[in-house]
């Protein structure tokens, strides 16, 4: 069975590399983002690397009145439809404090914008039986830092929405994987202080498809980081109060 | 655009530079950039010496603009984005039964670096340089995108331009025809020099490339294994999985006398009266790639890679190159001998009809006067020092062996006239005038 990809927040290099991925295997591929120059620039390459069509399609986790157009999209296509979710922004946390106002924009495009979405794609989902989710939440999610607890945040809920998205769809035939990249070495983390087990976007996108073959539901990547954030997260409150990691 | 403050390398490592570095991944992020502040673009920074170094200043990582735009399979014609490497193009496309015209030695050379060095590969004897077959390109100034043709003054100084003229973005390559992902491969040994230039004259092959053994003396001086390809179609071997050198190699790792037994081994892997092998194409035409940072063997310290043409009629030369090399017992495994047509698509290209010697040397005392001596022997015979290979050359002797400099001049002062896109190599043989 030939099978469908959605990628939300496509532009974002950590989608590049599962594209890439999944058309060396011939898969069929709806590239969706803002950016629609570089997004058809993508959809060439997918083609030409082996996917069965690829295809740039316009998404932006702000504006929800578009996305029925969307879903419509998805179900144009008899390919077993899967969605990998990308998008999020992490304003730097000064920046924030300044403008608080930019609390809901965040919110929007890691959280809840991805969110409003899969919950109108579940039912198509649903109705297929079959199919994977992957939303790709962060480390950062894991706990409320001094450095980015606002992006942390947002991810902490989708983190949230995903287990919960998981437990409706595993019902039905369908997989729900939350993976956690700890830094990836993308724009988003280009030229910050240096980040400890950084990893590459091609790792990620690797570590992605071996968790969907094997239907894992919560992966790290690097894996270091399942261990590092155990161990932060068994900090108790008061003494995690006074720290700055 | 953020920028990151980082320290790096060409592949030689012996020269080094500081600065600020982008790394745009879509060509809206790099015209942004190239508005605000414009900077010389750098790839997979496998040019040896300081071709691709900027020391404290700025520089733009085009690795990330690495897609593949667009292909018609009834032409062969291909567009690019500048970072793409050599090697995945060619991973794509061989299965679809095409290849890039010319690949370089390694498949990690980006498409944008290939141009802006004009590179040439183990066919430049029957099909020229790599720029030759890019029909236009994107550049990117200042001013924002151009199309750049081939053939204009323009283009001439943007191939092998080192990136002066402004940001390659993107390529238009016509490819060739290639039978298949699988090369057959005829192995045979040169016994000494003369025997090696006329196995080279003699070949009537598509792709030639000869190792040479730069420690042999005597009677053995010059002698190698010449290799004559073709593609072709068939069962492909499975690629063997790529291995790295993880560490910087100590300094005895690559001493005289190691390198003298490898090199015996090495010959003698080739029986008396030659072979036929078949390898995947990547195995051929990037032998190297599959020890990744190989240059670690090198040490801390780094290598240089010495890399000349001289005219076919100054063979004799490349002879005497040979016995300074042995004497020094500085050579490394890794030299080649090529005979190379007259096929350059820019002013400052590297080509020219002749025998061209690569050797790489350790960076060792001694290695610095060595090389000035090879540089005077290449100058004597009215041959040419390969920029993209040199970190050690003077600019008054480099500038003289290039003939059509003065119309580079030119050109790269219309097209980038506050030198925004100096780099070290620039600045070091005072390319640009001053």
């Amino acid at each position: 069975m030939s099978e469908t990809w959605i990628l939300l927040g496509a532009t974002s290099s950590m989608a590049r590399a599962l594209a890439r991925a999944l058309a060396d295997r011939g898969d069929g591929l709806l590239l969706a983002g803002r950016d629609m120059d570089d997004l058809r620039v993508l959809a060439a390459d997918c083609t030409l690397r082996g996917a069965r069509f690829a295809e740039a399609v316009a998404f932006d986790a702000r504006k929800p009145e578009r996305f029925a157009d969307l879903i419509a999209r998805t179900q144009a296509d008899d390919g077993v439809l899967n969605a990998a979710v990308f998008v999020g922004s992490m304003p730097d946390q000064a920046d924030i404090d300044a403008d608080p106002a930019l609390i809901d924009g965040t919110v929007t495009d890691s959280f809840t914008g991805p969110a409003r979405f899969l919950q109108m794609l579940a039912p198509v989902l649903e109705e297929h039986g079959a199919g994977t989710v992957v939303g790709v939440g962060s480390v950062a999610g894991d706990r409320g830092r001094i450095g980015n607890y606002v992006y942390g945040a947002a991810k902490a809920g989708f983190h949230t929405y995903l287990s919960g998205l998981r437990n409706r769809l595993g019902r039905r035939g369908v997989h729900v994987v939350t993976v956690k990249p700890g830094p990836v070495d993308t724009a988003m983390t280009w030229g910050l202080p240096s980040l400890p087990f950084m990893t590459t976007p091609e790792a990620v996108a690797h570590d992605i498809l071996r968790a969907v073959k094997t239907r894992r539901n919560v992966v790290y990547s690097a894996k270091i980081w399942r261990l590092i954030m155990l161990v932060i997260r068994l900090i108790p409150e008061p003494v995690f109060k006074k720290l700055s990691i | 655009m953020r920028w990151k403050n980082t320290e790096y390398t060409g592949w030689g490592r012996a020269l080094r530079a500081t600065g600020e570095m982008a790394r745009p991944e879509r060509l809206s992020a790099l015209t942004a950039l190239m508005a605000e502040e414009p900077a010389p673009a750098l790839g997979n920074r496998r040019s040896y010496g300081d071709a691709c170094l900027n020391d404290g200043g700025r520089a733009v990582d085009m690795t990330r603009l690495d897609r593949f735009i667009g292909f018609d399979p009834e032409t062969g014609l291909a567009r690019v984005e500048a970072g793409m490497p050599v090697g995945e193009l060619a991973r794509i496309l061989a299965p679809k039964g095409w290849l890039p015209a010319v690949m370089p030695g390694t498949g990690f050379a980006t498409v944008g670096g290939c141009i802006a060095n004009d590179v040439h590969g183990k066919n430049h004897h029957g099909t020229g340089s790599f720029a030759q077959h890019v029909k236009n390109l994107t550049l990117v100034t200042a001013e924002g995108p151009q199309t750049v043709k081939g053939g204009t003054a323009l283009f001439k100084a943007t191939a092998s331009g080192l990136g002066q003229t402004g940001v390659i973005a993107a390529a238009e390559l016509q490819l060739i025809r290639a039978k298949g992902d699988i090369v057959t491969v005829t192995e045979r040994r040169a016994g000494d020099f003369d025997d090696f230039i006329g196995l080279l004259d003699r070949s009537g092959a598509t792709y030639t490339v000869g190792w040479i053994d730069a420690t042999a003396t005597g009677r053995d001086l010059g002698r190698g294994i010449l290799e004559e390809a073709e593609t072709g179609a068939g069962l492909v071997p499975a690629p063997k999985p790529a291995k790295a050198v993880p560490f910087d190699a100590p300094s005895f790792a690559l001493s005289p006398a190691v390198v003298r037994t490898f090199n015996t081994a090495y010959f003698r892997r080739v029986p008396g009266r030659g072979r036929t092998v078949v390898k995947p194409i990547n195995e051929f035409f990037f032998p190297l790639d599959r020890i990744r940072d190989w240059n670690r063997l090198y040490g801390k310290a780094g290598f240089h890679q010495f890399q000349c043409v001289v005219p076919l009629a100054e063979r004799e030369a490349i002879r005497d190159m040979l016995r300074r090399i042995a004497a020094s017992r500085l050579a490394s495994p890794l030299a080649v001998l090529k005979r190379m047509g007259p096929g350059r698509a820019g002013y400052l290209s590297f080509p020219m009809e002749g025998y061209t010697l690569a050797v790489d040397f350790p960076n060792r005392p001694g290695v610095e006067k060595l090389v000035h001596q090879l540089e005077d022997l290449t100058a004597e015979a009215g041959g040419r020092i390969y920029l993209a290979k040199d970190a050690l050359a003077s600019g008054a002797r480099i500038r003289a062996m290039y003939p059509e400099h003065e119309k580079w001049v030119r050109a790269v002062a219309k097209a980038d006239p506050q030198g925004a896109m100096a780099t070290d190599l620039v600045r070091r043989l005072g390319l640009r005038g001053t």
